[in-house]
């Protein structure tokens, strides 16, 4: 087909959009609506792989949508970095649609046009983001993407949804308008610009303590990140149906947050004028707390959904520790990490949908012994534990091993520490539900006579187990797109 | 020929219109006219625009009589910027009130209040075209008095002493404002606007002038709603019909606005108002005070026209802010806000009105349910939140983003952090409303609710479309505004 590269953008952007024009009309007929959710789906997948080889080859395709305000446009570039969370995204899209398709059909959930709708117009979202080629863009469709995402986490309806509601848009509303929208215009009024450049665009225009200042209003502006404080509208978004926790708060939303961290580090900041930020090591420091608090928090949770929640939150801050040790190689596994979490998580979640389906089971208390009757379930289930606990041969381990060998690159003894220990306290939350579900014997009083979710349920969720293991035996793409990312090109 | 006579003709068509309006027996006719009107106006507004937008400034001459002996109608960029804004919202309300007039204001009236909307609408354009000082108290007379005859006709009793109590603080404005403009004509013997500036720069300290200055401000504060000055204002917002609401909110304060620029900096000029007399150290803590107290205020109101008529209050703060701020983006700030929030709180009025039709009223315990009853009225208000609120991708945020800019720009970061903190206030009072449209069920015993007729929401959608739009293609909206604040500041160098 003759599209160019930067053809393909606009494609990209608009096929969710259309595709949620599509549900809208097809409302009536609930098979043809889902045959556009999967349709749209797989034609993103096919259009975001096909600016691969053009990235890949050192291609920075770019679009032009509109000037917004005089010198700043809506623009969007293709990097390394953008190409790989949005490779994430479109990948994991239909096969979360297939999910979707069994979990809302089988818990009979209401609205379901509406949630596909929302659903697709996050997934444009998501596109504008991963391509966005300024701060401006970024911005705009980091915005679109909470409010898009808003009514699916709502979508019960019931009080408890809106209480929900009220703490994921309270919080990610007021540190993006209080935090990061003030960082971008700070960094306008600086340099007169916002464009994401390779190196960075700050040097020679801050230094000292207010470099330090701006760093942490983005970082603590991006919620999505969820570096703790600003990490309760995570827990508080798994009240959404499991297909929305699954591709949007373990994949999509908060993938948005720590690549925009990324992305500010490497192409706003740059690495080595942050180096010389004073205290900028209270800021790694933050991450590092989140990582250990959250898996402690983790620990002690008994709803499965939830401690995947502070298990997505301790991971989360992994990246952002990576781009935060501001060293090249731990670059590499921050971008890395992006990937293996996301199909190692969004495996977990499904799982956790699956078994809730099945059988109504939420707590991890429940499931002695539920391997038995969900083998399927269970094997991907643990395929996804060993990937967070980062052990080979799960796409995992590759991440953390990167992230260790930059930490070592630079001394940064606190970082390695934490590495290791979350990875133990990862392994204490993991292993006993995997230990229940295998080698203890069922509850007496099991009420519920059941066996594996619907089979599209289980296909996905065997995907993305494959995709897990995968990634680690053929880590090609991933590695040479994380390896150029923040690389001066000539 | 026609084009030469265009800036009278952008007052003169609506006011001779006005008792055409009241004679036709029609109620359906005299409806259609005064749209047709309206469009009319909006066209020649457009005109003036296309011709002004390169700096240029238009003169014209009633009956011959040369400036600064006649009355002289000057438009430059911030002239035709503001008929812009007026007209094009007039140009909204006025097809939509044929609709939403049928339910709120008796038949009998309906030509009454057609003939006042237009009345209201010559007085605000002539106020806005004039470069006559007294002219421009006489045509603010003309708006003010239509105004007050147009919220007494809400069918909420309490429309008249919200009425009545608009009549007074209106009046006594009115009064400050015809001193000062006496005070200045006693002190230079003309009442040209551009004659005026000429002669007041060359005289030195003087007290009449500080006192006509002080008169001034205070009179135009009142008719703007400047804190603490805004009382008037919730009520007379709350009680009006929709329309009115719609119409007087998005554009009567503007032209109050207006004309205090035209006084600040093109009368009294850059060097008196704001070296010798420090207008911005007053204006800014008022308006800091105006945009926490009521955005605050709006917080705790029951009824969803007096949450935005608070909030009106909070953005006129901006308004005065970014004056306040004495720098071209600040200024650049105050105008594309004057343009931004017609649009916003236009189009949220409006969709208030839509509600009003359907339910009957709007209190936050009526718009329960709605969410679904009148999907596409409550999908139309929540846009119009989030450009309120400031989100990207609307008008709100370009203003906002350009307030910001000129308070960084000035390095007076802890006015970035209180435009910061009400925004996060707004999304607050304006949450509650979305919620209790989209979590509750309707109230129990209440009517079965149909979703507004097109003939409303057309016009909804028009003003909200236009937020959107202009929020992604700003281009005309900075540009014009941008070239009237540097010719302001500019004016007095």
């Amino acid at each position: 087909m003759g599209f160019s590269p930067d053809d393909l953008i606009i494609l990209a952007l608009a096929i969710p959009l259309l595709s949620a024009v599509g549900i809208f009309l097809a409302s009536p007929w609930p098979n043809i609506r889902e045959g556009v959710t999967l349709a749209g789906s797989l034609l993103l997948f096919v259009t975001v792989a096909s600016l691969l080889p053009t990235v890949l080859a050192g291609g920075r395709p770019n679009w032009e949508l509109a000037e917004m305000l005089p010198g700043l446009t809506l623009s969007f570039t293709v990097e390394p970095l953008g190409m790989m969370f949005a490779m994430v995204a479109a990948t994991l899209w239909p096969i979360n649609s297939l999910y979707s398709i069994g979990y809302m059909r089988t818990n009979n959930e209401g609205n379901q046009t509406r949630f596909y709708l929302f659903f697709a117009v996050a997934l444009s979202s998501v596109m504008g983001i991963a391509f966005s080629g300024n701060l401006l863009t970024l911005f705009v469709f980091y915005e679109a993407l909470t409010l898009s995402t808003y009514p699916l986490v709502t979508h019960a309806g019931h009080a408890k949804a809106r209480d929900a509601g009220r703490v994921y848009l309270g919080i990610l509303i007021s540190t993006s308008i209080g935090l990061l929208l003030p960082a971008i215009i700070w960094v306008w009024h600086l340099t007169g610009t916002t464009d994401f450049v390779a190196g960075g665009i700050l040097k020679g225009h801050i230094d000292g303590p207010l470099l330090t200042l701006l760093a942490a209003l983005f970082i603590f502006g991006i919620g999505k990140a969820a570096v703790m404080p600003i990490h309760k509208w995570l827990p508080a978004a798994m009240v959404a149906p499991t297909p929305v926790s699954a591709l949007l708060h373990a994949v999509a939303v908060v993938k948005a947050g720590v690549f925009s961290v990324v992305k500010v580090i490497a192409y706003i900041f740059g690495l080595d004028i942050l180096a010389s930020a004073p205290s900028i090591d209270w800021l790694l420091g933050a991450a590092c707390f989140t990582v250990v608090v959250a898996s402690i928090i983790a620990l002690q949770q008994d709803n499965i959904k939830r401690r995947l929640a502070y298990s997505t939150i301790g991971q989360l801050s992994y990246v952002v520790m990576g781009a935060l040790i501001l060293a090249p190689l731990s670059l590499v596994g921050a971008s890395l990490h992006i990937v293996a979490h996301a199909f190692g998580k969004i495996t977990l979640f499904f799982a956790a949908g699956a078994i809730y389906t099945a059988s109504k089971k939420t707590d991890v208390s429940q499931l002695n012994g539920i391997a038995k009757r969900m083998p399927i379930t269970m094997a991907a289930f643990s395929i996804g534990a060993l990937s967070m606990i980062a052990l080979p041969p799960v796409a995992g381990f590759l991440s953390k091993w990167y992230l260790l060998l930059g930490a070592s690159q630079t001394d940064q003894y606190l970082a390695m520490g934490v590495i290791v220990l979350s990875t133990l306290l990862t392994a204490g939350y993991f292993v006993p539900i995997i230990y229940a579900a295998y080698l203890k014997d069922e509850d007496a009083d099991q009420k519920r006579d059941h066996g594996e979710a619907p089979l599209l349920m289980v296909v996905a969720l065997s995907l993305t187990a494959c995709g897990t293991v995968l990634l680690f035996f053929f880590p090609e793409v991933p590695l040479a797109l994380a390896q150029s990312v923040g690389v001066i090109t000539p | 020929m026609i084009m030469e006579h265009l800036p009278a003709l952008q007052v003169v068509i609506p006011l001779l219109a006005a008792p055409i309006c009241f004679l036709i027996p029609s109620n359906r006719l005299s409806g259609l006219f005064a749209t047709l009107v309206s469009w009319i106006a909006f066209i020649i507004a457009i005109q003036l625009v296309m011709t002004t937008r390169d700096g240029s400034e238009l003169h014209y001459s009633f009956g011959g009589w040369a400036p600064p002996w006649g009355i002289d109608y000057s438009v430059d960029t911030l002239n035709s910027y503001v008929l812009l804004i007026v007209s094009g919202i007039a140009a909204v309300v006025f097809p939509y009130s044929m609709t939403s007039i049928k339910r709120e204001i008796p038949a009998s009236h309906h030509r009454l209040f057609f003939t006042s909307m237009m009345l209201c609408m010559a007085g605000l354009l002539g106020m806005t075209i004039t470069g006559d000082a007294f002219n421009l108290f006489v045509l603010l007379e003309i708006s003010s008095l239509s105004s007050y005859t147009l919220i007494s006709l809400g069918r909420d009793r309490r429309a008249l002493t919200a009425s009545f109590q608009y009549l007074i603080m209106g009046t006594i404005g009115a009064t400050f404002i015809l001193i000062g403009v006496g005070l200045l004509y006693a002190l230079t013997g003309t009442l040209n606007m551009a004659d005026l500036a000429v002669r007041i720069s060359s005289i030195g300290e003087s007290r009449t002038l500080q006192a006509a200055f002080t008169f001034l401000l205070v009179g135009f504060g009142l008719k703007l709603a400047m804190f603490p000055l805004h009382l008037w204002l919730p009520n007379a917002y709350a009680y009006a019909p929709s329309a009115v609401s719609a119409f007087i909110g998005s554009t009567a304060t503007k032209v109050a606005v207006y004309a205090l620029l035209r006084f600040l900096f093109t009368i009294f000029g850059v060097e008196f108002s704001f070296e010798a007399m420090q207008v911005h150290w007053l204006l800014m803590p008022l308006a800091v005070i105006a945009i926490m107290f009521a955005s605050l205020v709006a917080v705790f109101q029951d009824g969803v026209k007096k949450v935005l008529a608070y909030s009106s209050v909070a953005q006129i703060g901006y308004m005065l802010l970014g004056i306040s701020l004495f720098n071209i983006t600040g200024l650049t700030a105050t105008l594309l806000h004057l343009f931004n929030h017609a649009l916003i709180k236009g189009g949220l009025f409006l969709t208030l009105g839509a509600i009003a039709y359907s339910v009957g009223s709007t209190s936050i315990e009526n718009v329960k349910g709605l969410g679904k009853a009148m999907p596409y009225t409550m999908a139309a208000f929540v846009v119009g939140s989030l450009s309120l609120i400031g989100v990207p991708l609307t008008v709100g945020f370009i203003s906002k983003w350009y307030l910001i800019l000129a308070s960084l720009e000035k390095g007076y970061w802890p006015l970035t952090i209180i435009i910061l903190i009400s925004s996060l206030i707004a999304v607050i009072y304006i949450w509650r409303i979305v919620e209790s449209a989209y979590f509750h069920p309707r109230p129990e015993g209440s009517k079965a609710v149909q979703e507004a007729p097109l003939g409303l929401l057309i016009p909804v959608w028009v003003l909200i479309g236009s937020n959107v739009y202009f929020g992604v293609q700003s281009k005309l909206s900075i540009e014009l505004a941008t070239i009237a604040a540097t010719s302001l500041m500019g004016g007095a160098n």
